[in-house]
């Protein structure tokens, strides 16, 4: 796995490629609060070019949400092809995430 | 079982991607739908096998994991043995998509290798082997 952050204006965004899982989910647990500890409030997680997400990736994004939340940001999500998605609904967790079709679609709702 | 892939592996969570991809590859030559190819198998493979290196061998060095892939009566059989003192899959049975677990950060891994998996069962009595079957059309 490895990932991208870039800015877009007050958001930033960060793109996965390939598979998060157990043993590299705090590499991206990690760079995320960093940007969190700057002061950044809005996050965008592009999945465009993602394998699989494991139990722990999972976990990592629910325990990301909820500590950007509490600092009164927002984590979004985008991008999820057709396994993702089911993954997503599978745990119920499509109704904890924005989940958006597109960066472009996330980054407008913010 | 007939099978088709063994291999045994150091107790390093590094080790889990380069293991799943050879089971994948098994399971193209054994003619595995490639949804369940590309979804089912990586997800819940990984699943058991992370099991197996944090909880059942305790990430020691000195133990393996041995994973068996291979065929019988028309079903694919994915096993993930550790040398750790096992455990009761049927004791675990927390429901993570219940509304009290949904931001918990854990307990997501069995439920999703029940969820993407025919069968999921202990395969000897000291319950440090899981076997999981998915039935091929």
């Amino acid at each position: 796995m490895s990932f991208t952050i870039a800015k877009s204006g007050d958001v930033t965004v960060v793109e996965v490629e390939g598979q998060l899982i157990v043993g590299n989910r705090q590499e991206l647990k990690q760079r995320v609060l960093e940007e969190l500890d700057h002061g950044e409030r809005h996050f965008l997680i592009d999945f465009s070019r993602t394998g699989y997400i494991d139990s722990s990736g999972l976990g990592v994004l629910v325990s990301l949400s909820k500590k950007i939340r509490e600092l009164g940001g927002e984590l979004r999500l985008a991008n999820l092809n057709d396994d993702l998605r089911t993954l997503f609904e599978l745990t119920k967790l499509d109704t904890l995430f924005q989940i958006a079709d597109s960066r472009e679609r996330a980054l407008e709702s913010f | 079982m007939r099978v088709a892939l063994e291999l045994e592996v150091p107790s390093e969570v590094a080790q889990i991607e380069r293991v799943v991809a050879r089971v994948v590859a098994t399971c193209a030559d054994l003619q595995v739908p490639e949804r369940q190819r590309q979804f089912n198998v990586p997800l819940a493979l990984t699943e058991a096998l992370s099991n197996a290196i944090l909880y059942g061998n305790a990430e020691r060095a000195d133990r393996h994991v041995t994973v068996r892939a291979g065929m019988a009566d028309h079903a694919l059989v994915l096993e993930v043995a550790d040398e750790g003192p096992g455990f009761d899959l049927d004791a675990c049975t927390r429901d993570p998509t219940a509304p009290e677990n949904l931001e918990r950060e854990d307990g997501r891994g069995l439920f999703l290798m029940r969820r993407l998996m025919d069968r999921v069962e202990r395969y000897n009595a000291a319950g440090n082997v899981v076997r999981m079957v998915l039935e091929l059309p």
